[in-house]
């Protein structure tokens, strides 16, 4: 027991990524403990993104590996050497991993409930009764019991981003990843998505990793913040830390800004 | 009018032999239209698919596009016999037509495919649904509606094209009055009503694709 504890639920090492002759990301390495919330930080380009995309397998690495649950998850042992992971392979390690996206992306064509349980019918062999049980319990979880009959189209920005996150939730992930998932929604209605997220920090021992441009709420609400620049990891530490006393010059500048517009 | 310009006695005469061809034309719009659908669906997930296929397939649908027609009804029927594949002139027809428009409609579903945002493809990998489900479940039921009056019009313009067949003696519409009016020498009444039942069908799809379209748009309003 203690063993698998200590072992982390995620970790880069070595990871690099480029887009022809750019690289995003430059020999990236990075443990994420279980149950830890970590933020990512950095100005756009920075890569940020980047590597959440990676770790849901929507961008092929081009270097290193990404363990997951203690497995490679971009490789896999075959004939005594690491090969790159088959599909079968990448299927299996992913289903750990839970992506909520700054567009939402939810199905337009079906209601709320449709949404959460579509994959937990096809991909986990849950019955309708067991998927819809289980999606009303979640949209109850985001406060949206009421609106499960909805298509996206009649839902607030808001909820919408409240379902996507029932919708991953519903696939009970080890791993939740929320790419700036207010970044696409009006000023006001970010607190209820940001409420959603903190609920589910407190009641679930869940691994979180955010990308993020809400620097309060990632100081309250992060174990770590981890500010990127040029591909890089340039300084990480506890938020108090990090925010309140940044060592490097490049964190200080870009707190500066970011600080100055709000 | 006069009886050399319109004979109602002989339309009466002739009425149950076009209705026969009738049927027999729109037969041939019907199957050719289901299976050109379906092909074109298939053709169209072949040139979205790997390097080799994709070029292989977009190569098809640009040879099948580039000729007439009609050039492809006589090769169907005239040529294929001499390489041991002879088909009676009904299912050559409707081989032709139904590659013809399977094509066409290939670059219909391809548009609507490719207007599926991207972002619903990496929800559905987010959510480790499979290929088949994502496909079958979360892009198709998105790219369809749109496309829909597209098809329909395809299918109208088929359905005005199976005339063709009477190149190979198909008793459709135009082959029945053609046979009717040289053993009569009376080329008006045949030919007249045959329009008239192109004009009232075709006006009639035209009408039916409408009302589909606003059902389904209103559907993906909502």
């Amino acid at each position: 027991m203690n063993g698998t504890t200590e072992q982390p639920m995620v970790r880069f090492e070595g990871v690099t990524k480029r887009y022809g002759a750019l690289t995003v990301l430059d020999d990236l390495n990075l443990e994420i403990k279980r149950g830890e919330k970590v933020a990512i930080i950095g100005p756009s380009g920075s890569g940020k993104t980047t590597v959440l995309r990676m770790l849901m397998t929507l961008e092929r690495i081009d270097g290193g590996v990404i363990w997951v649950d203690g497995e490679p998850m971009t490789h896999m042992p075959k004939n005594g050497s690491m090969v790159p992971a088959e599909a079968k392979h990448l299927r299996r390690v992913r289903s750990k991993i839970g992506m909520v996206f700054q567009h939402f992306n939810l199905f337009p064509h079906m209601t709320a409930l449709g949404n959460c349980i579509e994959a937990p019918m096809t991909v986990l062999g849950l019955s309708r009764r067991e998927a819809e049980e289980r999606a009303a319990d979640l949209l109850n979880l985001v406060g949206l019991g009421e609106k499960k009959g909805h298509y996206p189209a009649q839902l607030s920005g808001g909820q919408q981003q409240r379902v996507a996150i029932a919708r991953a939730l519903a696939m009970r992930p080890k791993v939740m990843l929320f790419d700036e998932v207010t970044s696409a929604l009006d000023p006001e209605l970010c607190g209820e998505v940001l409420q959603v997220i903190r609920k589910l920090g407190s009641e679930h021992d869940l691994t979180m990793l955010m990308v993020t441009h809400q620097m309060g709420f990632a100081k309250e609400f992060a174990d770590r913040v981890c500010f990127f620049y040029q591909g890089k990891i340039c300084e990480q530490g506890v938020p108090k830390e990090l925010f309140v006393a940044p060592k490097n010059e490049r964190t200080q500048q870009f707190l500066r800004a970011v600080l100055e517009a709000v | 009018m006069g009886a050399d310009i319109w004979n109602w006695g002989y339309t009466l005469e002739i009425l149950p032999v076009l209705a026969q061809a009738a049927i027999v034309t729109i037969e041939a719009t019907l199957i050719s239209f289901a299976i050109a659908a379906v092909l074109g669906l298939i053709l169209a997930v072949l040139r979205m698919s790997g390097p080799v296929v994709g070029w292989l397939a977009s190569a098809f649908v640009e040879l099948v596009r580039s000729t007439p027609l009609l050039i492809q009804i006589f090769f169907i029927f005239f040529v294929l016999p001499r390489f041991g594949i002879t088909l009676d002139a009904f299912t050559a027809g409707v081989i032709a037509l139904s590659l013809h428009y399977g094509c066409y409609c290939s670059e219909v579903y391809r548009a609507g495919l490719e207007a599926v945002p991207r972002g619903q493809w990496e929800a559905c990998t987010a959510l480790n649904l499979s290929s088949w489900n994502t496909f079958k479940n979360i892009i198709l039921p998105q790219a369809i509606p749109p496309i829909v009056p597209a098809l329909g019009n395809y299918l109208v313009a088929l359905f005005k094209e199976t005339p063709l067949l009477s190149a190979i003696a198909v008793a459709e519409l135009v082959q029945t009055a053609k046979n009717l009016g040289s053993e009569t020498f009376r080329y008006n009444e045949p030919m007249t009503i045959v329009g008239l039942i192109f004009l009232v069908m075709s006006l009639l799809s035209a009408a039916g694709i409408r009302w589909l379209e606003q059902r389904l748009n209103r559907r993906s309003v909502r």
